[in-house]
């Protein structure tokens, strides 16, 4: 087996074959992955506000009551398998596969994330049902700036997909389409990174 | 809910600043309405003027197609700095305002406790967030790129869209002076009094969203600048060879895309608290407004250090270039610019010692706080060295780095002292903690910032300052400072708190007095800086310096023409050492014409910046005022832009060859031409920006 | 596609290997996912035990992730990119530490 090539920045690597994207690539992924640095550190925060809220009740339910256990293993598995997806998408483009295959798995990887998104909100409406809407206490509030703003991060990698999907049906493949895929590549492995926090320390810390 | 209701929110007649007065006339509601509505009265004008001006010169294409889309960073630069001094224009006026009220104040002074309050709100917020973070930016954006030997930024788009953030922000403040009233809660808002129970007013949400917009742009320019000096760097221009200036905007840079974030995230679940009811910093149902003081100084104490290390990067440009003299220490330098971008992020309790956390958690903050003042010391040292044996020129730039020498190390000296939990249980919230703030933003930030407005201004823009105003600002600002600030220090220990408008005790009153007449002073020097502008342009052809290099400057930015053409160098250089530049003029190297012209490939103008600067506006104004219509139809516009522009394809344009090598040859023309004048004479009009080639040391 | 340009750029080997990574990193995550949730579910340990399985199998998964899925491996990984994850890192650190000693002292002394 051949001795991998030397990568040059993070998330996949187009290689040789795609020489047009060379030039523009190391800055535009390093500046995205910067962002997402950023991103990280927002996120973390909000994670250190929910351990130190997580006792504010104020005599309402906790994470025993509302965390169903199900529902976020669904959820986790729809992510995972969308990273899953991407990940194939990332292969298609990169292996010059043809245009559908691509289109394909992007498909595949909105409709799962879009499943993802639907059960979350049904979770949530079932909170807001029995009581547990974010104005109920300290600790509901900050359940409900965190795992929103993961979900409303998701919303955009999807709106993000089916524009650059648009764009291949208007320019086909070109440079700035698989510059695009590669950016969102690193954001929708990113996104399923942080919903990895999110199901170990909220809802598993929650209900062990 | 009448149709009224949903098109203006909670806008009414009495958002406008008069109106207060004519319904209830009393004698405190006159005086405040009155300087409230002198307040409007100077934006509307000020607004109409500019329209006016621009009308009568014709120039709104131009405007358009060379300025407000423009993705060029120098000329993003410049309008950075244009807000920022109009911004330091009014966040002065206010701080005169406080100390006249204080020097009246044990008569009771003229103002309301309500509109003081807004007073040192806007005053602080507007001089960090819309003064002098725009006027770092700015800098950065025109000099770094041409220092480091790069076209552009790496991200010229999104270079435009923090601007438009920036601009936005600001103009929200500004209309604030014209439709409702600004917060009452200080620059750093703490709740609950910030909360919706006890300020249910526009004035806390109009802070909120002008802080966002700011600090969204910021962040978004720290990612550009730290890639751009990652990845853009010419051949040859190692890390080491950098200049200081653009270390310390690397290192800024990081510290803006860390920092901003802790701002974001208390900001909004503060909005979160108060649009939609939840319970993060309120005072009951299991709130902890502590987390807010927490997460804000996880800000704010990065913030600053932020606003310092551009000017201590200025401060080596203009120590190193008005002595004549290779920089002391470069390796130290730099060592301590990273030190104390790193340390920045560990200090930021000392903020709030006194808000119950125990001995030892205050003790370790206070340890690493003081540790953070020897790697500023060791740069004043360098410095100094840097003068020493050098052959000094007392320009405008070096007065204000001289004053800043011997200025800032008192502030920072008072900051070790605040360092000190025990003593700073005794002075938290006084004057004391004003004074060591000002004393070091003022001749640190402040004197920086002009010094680099000064040292650069001729490359930007073609012709130098005159001398003389320059030389009775600085010394404006210097004496002004001291005046004004050092009776702060005594106020403090004498007990006085900050933030308050007036006082029975009389023996506050003389340095009140001093404060009030250093304040005079200080705004002396602004209005010097404004005449000089004024003179200096309509001697702008006595003054040119079209050859580029008015001081015998030391680095790459001094290697082309002023202004520089829009991509900067014909060929880019091929760097071998420090001081690029001056090494090349001893090297005899320096105006040679290149081998060979290549075409130059330079992104269009975009109206990207724009876009999002107008949604940014509207839709935070709705937040404001509750037109919710706004501010949804605002961010989908924002929203459909970035959509929009993701399929823009034809984003470059090609410059020819022999357009390139026509300019280039014109500036080596303008070059032969002039007469190269030594250092005596730079501050004369002979200055046509070429330079005697003095004997190497 | 003509044959001689699949073949430039659908190199076999590498694609078979690339998606054995893709395959070997969702694998991995399953794993890791059904473990920590199947120890909550049926209450398999104590609760001290079950924060150090599930903060280790956090752990590890972040980890496959970035190696399987972002492409990010130290011996490999251009040195400006692991200088940026680990400066991020280590700020991530101290704020979220440094918020949680803060908060868990203030609620310590002042409930």
């Amino acid at each position: 087996m051949s001795a991998a090539p030397p990568l040059r920045h993070p998330g996949i690597n187009l290689g040789p074959a795609h020489p047009e994207t060379e030039e523009k690539s190391a800055e535009l992924l390093f500046g995205f992955w910067v962002f997402l640095m950023s991103d990280a550190i927002i996120f973390g925060l909000l994670f250190a506000t929910y351990a130190v809220m997580l006792h504010a009740r104020a005599g309402g339910p906790g994470p025993e009551q509302l965390y169903d256990i199900k529902s976020a293993f669904i959820e986790t598995l729809a992510l995972l398998s969308s990273s899953f997806t991407y990940g194939m998408a990332s292969l298609a483009l990169k292996y010059g596969r043809r245009h559908e295959w691509l289109i394909g798995w992007l498909v595949a990887t909105m409709c799962l994330g879009g499943l993802f998104l639907r059960l979350e909100a049904q979770d949530f409406i079932s909170m807001f049902h029995e009581g547990a809407g974010p104005s109920r206490s300290g600790y509901l509030s900050s359940f409900f700036a965190l795992v929103p703003l993961h979900g409303l991060h998701v919303t955009s990698g999807i709106i993000w997909m089916l524009a650059l999907i648009l764009q291949i049906v208007r320019y086909g493949v070109d440079r700035d389409v698989k510059l695009g895929l590669l950016r969102l590549g690193l954001f929708w492995h990113f996104l399923d990174i942080v919903w990895v926090a999110i199901f170990s320390f909220i809802y598993l810390g929650g209900l062990a | 809910m009448s149709i009224i209701h949903v098109v203006f929110g909670r806008l009414g007649f009495n958002s406008l600043p008069f109106w207060q007065m004519l319904q209830h006339p009393t004698r405190e509601n006159l005086v405040n309405g009155s300087i409230a509505t002198l307040a409007a009265c100077i934006v509307l004008v000020g607004a109409a003027a500019a329209v006016i001006l621009i009308t009568w010169l014709g120039k709104w294409k131009v405007l358009w197609s060379e300025w407000l889309t423009s993705v060029d960073h120098k000329r993003i630069g410049i309008m950075y700095v244009v807000i920022a001094l109009v911004m330091l224009a009014r966040g002065l006026i206010e701080a005169g305002i406080m100390r006249s009220q204080e020097a009246f104040a044990l008569n009771g002074g003229y103002l309301s406790p309500e509109h003081f309050e807004q007073f040192f709100t806007t005053h602080g917020t507007i001089m960090i967030f819309f003064m002098a973070m725009p006027f770092l930016i700015g800098l950065i954006n025109f000099v770094m790129p041409l220092q480091i030997g790069a076209r552009d930024v790496s991200f010229p788009v999104m270079n435009s869209i923090s601007l438009g953030l920036t601009a936005a922000g600001a103009a929200l403040v500004m209309i604030s002076l014209d439709i409702g009233k600004f917060s009452t809660g200080g620059w750093s808002g703490y709740p609950p009094y910030t909360e919706a129970g006890f300020n249910p007013g526009v004035g806390v949400d109009y802070w909120i969203w002008a802080v966002s917009l700011s600090s969204i742009g910021s962040m978004l320019t720290g990612i550009n600048f730290a890639v751009t000096i990652y990845k853009k760097r010419a051949p040859g221009m190692r890390f080491m060879r950098m200049p200081l200036f653009t270390w310390t905007a690397l290192c800024t840079s990081i510290l803006m895309i860390f920092a901003m974030p802790p701002l974001t995230v208390a900001t909004a679940l503060l909005a979160l608290d108060r649009y939609l009811g939840f319970h993060f910093f309120t005072d009951h149902f299991g709130g902890n407004y502590m987390n807010y003081v927490n997460l804000f100084w996880l800000f704010g104490h990065p913030e600053v250090y932020i606003v310092i290390l551009p000017a201590f990067g200025i401060y080596s440009e203009v120590f190193s270039t008005f002595s004549g003299k290779t920089l002391y220490g470069y390796t130290s330098l730099v060592l301590a610019t990273m030190a104390i971008a790193a340390l920045s992020f560990t200090v930021w309790l000392h903020h709030f010692f006194t808000m119950g956390q125990s001995a030892n958690i205050n003790a370790v903050f206070g340890i690493a706080t003081m540790l953070i003042g020897i790697p500023t010391g060791v740069k004043v040292y360098d410095w100094i060295w840097t003068m020493f044996r050098g052959r000094v020129r007392f320009t405008v730039p070096l007065i204000y780095a001289l004053g800043f020498t011997l200025l800032f190390v008192i502030g920072g000296a008072t900051g070790i002292i605040l360092a000190n939990p025990s003593i700073d249980y005794q002075v938290h919230n006084t004057q004391f903690v004003i004074a060591h703030f000002h004393n070091v933003l003022v001749p640190g930030t402040l004197f920086g910032l002009l010094a680099g407005y000064h040292f650069w201004f001729p490359k930007a823009l073609g012709f130098r300052l005159h001398e003389r105003w320059g030389l009775f600002s600085a010394l404006c600002f210097i004496l002004g400072f001291i005046l004004a600030f050092f009776p702060l220090y005594g106020l403090g220990l004498l007990g006085y708190p900050r933030r308050t408008l007036d006082f029975f005790d009389p023996q506050y009153l003389p340095y009140m007095i001093a404060a009030f007449i250093g304040a005079l002073i200080v705004f002396a020097g602004f209005l010097g800086l404004i005449l000089q502008l004024l003179v200096s342009i309509r001697r702008r052809k006595e003054y040119a310096v079209p050859a580029g290099d008015p001081w015998d400057g030391r680095s790459l930015e001094w290697a082309s023409p002023a202004p520089p053409p829009e991509y900067n160098f014909s060929v880019l250089p091929v760097v071998s050492g420090r001081d690029a530049f001056m090494l090349a003029k001893e090297q005899r190297a320096a105006y040679q014409a290149p081998g060979m012209f290549y075409d130059i490939e330079m992104p269009k103008n975009s109206a990207m910046g724009m876009a999002v600067c107008i949604g940014g506006f509207l839709a935070a104004f709705g937040l404001v005022w509750y037109m919710w219509w706004l501010v949804v139809a605002a961010s989908l516009g924002i929203i459909a832009a970035m959509v929009g522009r993701g399929f823009v394809r034809d984003a470059e344009r090609i410059i020819p060859a022999h357009e390139v090598e026509r300019c280039h040859l014109r500036w080596l023309a303008t070059v032969a031409v002039t007469r190269p004048v030594t250092r005596g004479q730079e501050a004369t009009p002979a200055n046509a920006g070429l330079a005697v080639l003095e004997a190497v040391e | 596609m003509s044959a001689s340009e699949q073949d430039a750029r659908g190199n076999r080997a590498e694609y078979a290997r690339e998606l054995r990574g893709y395959l070997l990193g969702y694998g991995l995550a399953i794993v890791l996912t059904l473990v920590p949730f199947g120890l909550v579910n049926w209450a398999a340990l104590r609760q001290y035990g079950l924060y150090v399985a599930i903060g280790a199998c956090a752990l590890v998964q972040v980890i496959v992730h970035f190696r399987f899925f972002l492409h990010i491996d130290p011996p490999r990984q251009n040195v400006d990119d692991l200088h940026l994850i680990l400066f991020s890192a280590l700020l991530l650190f101290f704020m979220v530490a440094g918020t949680i000693w803060i908060l868990a002292s203030l609620a310590a002394r002042l409930a």
